[in-house]
């Protein structure tokens, strides 16, 4: 208990700046998995978004490799991160769009060629560079300045939705009717997979990959469960998003586990339940 | 009486790469008519479709829709679509899913308005009492009526319906076809179906893709004779009987296309 309380202490508390940052940034974060995982889930693009956000270590490794052998001073991983993840984006976009019997190989093949490349290039950086630090990410190492980058990005996502919903929610339902009434359906998916890809990369350095990936699918599930209509999904997703992150936050502090990983458990528990609830409503009703 | 085409097809002939689809497909449609497209499954029933909607391009021939492009004129066409890929876990209501009838290629439009539209949409159908209920809870006969008004929403010049009654019951069909019954004559209804043996009572003239030109490898659409079936609300397809393609009931017009 005096651990719990502790957590809300050093929440308030000047001396612990890291912990007030992390708290906001799975704030910020959770707006993101609410919004743009509603959108990846209603579109059943999930699988896509899981491999951009794994081939993005191949962009880090290579950055890291190259800042670390001087060869590129000072680069940043996020820039490596971010060319992978668009990279991967258009390639599988263009293959979805154009031969769509053949996007789930290619989703594997750059899922694990990304992150083959990733530990490849890591493995030949000078000094320790441990890839699963990429892949479940470190919430409590979040700076003013990253949350800065997140919230510019909430607010963009925010103000896309809002604009582009007739057009996002018609092309998730049925593609062939929005193409009918004149909306750009291929244009539409690709500008989704972009912003995912961008979100990928700014989410993951701060939360890690494993964590990006099931927070962008399971709030957005647990919330599907309920939910009217996609607005509301996106409400609710976010909102679960937001507890998962609180609650994994506070039991990481707790418990002193890895908070990135005790998101995603809690996350995982708390979809398999309703999902298990959904199923006995369903027989029940029949 | 001068009655306008709305639908040409000039000569149109159409391959998939290694695949020829249709050859020297020529036919018209007029403004009020009652059509039905009917051929055998694989025969190319949705890819003409599609050259009408504007989805695919003729390799020869030309294609007017309302005296334009398919790909300029298609957003006044309410299309109902079979909508096989229809995912019961999509959250959505029925009023949201006909609002959407009325959504343009970019932008919001005035909630009210939309929300007006759709509901007497809605009462076309008859189906305005499950206006708020969740779409997935509907039958398969109330999903398809309620993308019979989601088409009609936006007041379309012709309405083009993919295969309306297919895992259809006898009730919800009989209900879809009293509500076309009262668009007859005054929106113009091309039903694509894949019975090859009768059509609806409704029909003025049947368009076949079921057969080859000699020395053709793709199909071409012929136009058969109907038969009304007493009692039965259908009229028989006699395909032993062929008239031209471009036949109609308006001879002054098809002879000056």
């Amino acid at each position: 208990m005096s651990e719990f309380m502790g957590f809300f202490d050093a929440l308030f508390s000047p001396d612990f700046p890291f912990v007030r940052n992390a708290f906001f940034a799975g704030v910020l974060s959770s707006v993101l998995f609410g919004v743009l995982g509603s959108v990846v889930t209603v579109k059943r693009i999930a699988g896509l978004a899981g491999a951009i956000s794994h081939a993005v270590l191949g962009g880090i490794g290579i950055s890291l490799y190259l800042s670390a052998t001087g060869m590129v001073p000072n680069l940043s991983p996020m820039v490596g991160a971010i060319v992978f993840a668009l990279l991967s984006a258009l390639i599988i976009g263009t293959v979805s769009l154009k031969s769509k019997q053949r996007e789930d190989t290619v989703i594997q093949a750059i899922w694990a060629i990304g992150m083959s490349i990733g530990v490849l290039f890591m493995a030949k950086t000078p000094g320790y560079t441990d890839p699963s630090s990429y892949l479940f990410g470190n919430i409590l190492l979040i700076s003013t300045q990253d949350l800065v980058l997140l919230l510019t990005l909430d607010v963009v996502v925010i103000l896309l939705a809002w604009y582009f919903y007739p057009q996002i929610e018609a092309t998730s339902f049925d593609e062939e009717f929005s193409q009918v009434r004149g909306i750009p359906t291929r244009l539409v998916f690709l500008v989704i997979l972009a912003i995912t890809a961008v979100a990928v990369v700014l989410l993951q350095t701060f939360v890690g990959i494993v964590m990006v990936i099931a927070m962008l699918t399971l709030p957005a599930g647990t919330a599907g469960f309920g939910a009217k209509n996609l607005v509301a999904m996106m409400v609710g997703s976010t909102l679960f998003a937001l507890l998962f992150s609180f609650a994994g936050l506070v039991s990481g502090w707790v418990l002193d586990l890895p908070v990135g990983a005790m998101v995603v458990v809690i996350a995982g528990a708390f979809f398999l339940g309703r999902s298990v609830g959904h199923l006995i409503k369903m027989r029940r009703s029949r | 009486m001068s009655v306008p085409i709305v639908l040409h097809f000039h000569d149109v002939s159409f391959s998939y790469p290694h695949l020829t689809v249709l050859e020297e497909v020529g036919f018209h449609v007029h403004e009020g008519e009652f059509i039905a497209l009917v051929g055998p499954n694989g025969s190319g029933k949705t890819t003409l479709l599609k050259l009408i909607l504007g989805l695919e391009q003729p390799k020869s021939g030309t294609i007017e829709l309302l005296g334009q492009n398919p790909s300029k004129a298609r957003v006044q066409i309410g299309y109902v679509p079979q909508h096989a890929s229809y995912d019961p876990s999509f959250p959505i209501s029925v009023l949201e899913v006909v609002k959407m009838g009325m959504v343009e290629a970019r932008g919001r439009q005035p909630k009210e308005k939309l929300r007006q539209l759709a509901l007497e949409a809605l009462h076309q159908v008859e189906l305005a009492s499950l206006a708020d209920r969740p779409y997935s809870d509907l039958s398969g006969g109330q999903r398809r009526r309620v993308l019979v008004a989601r088409a009609l929403a936006s007041k379309p010049n012709m309405l083009i319906l993919d295969e309306p009654a297919a895992n259809m019951d006898k009730e919800s069909e009989q209900r879809l076809y009293e509500t076309l019954a009262k668009l007859k004559g005054k929106t113009t209804v091309l039903i694509v179906t894949h019975d090859m043996k009768r059509v609806s009572a409704l029909t003025d003239r049947v368009f076949c893709i079921d057969a080859h030109k000699e020395g053709k490898v793709g199909r071409t659409v012929v136009q058969h004779m109907l038969e009304e079936e007493p009692d039965d609300g259908v009229k028989r397809i006699l395909h032993d009987v062929e008239i031209p393609a471009d036949q109609c009931r308006y001879p002054q017009e098809a002879g000056n296309e």
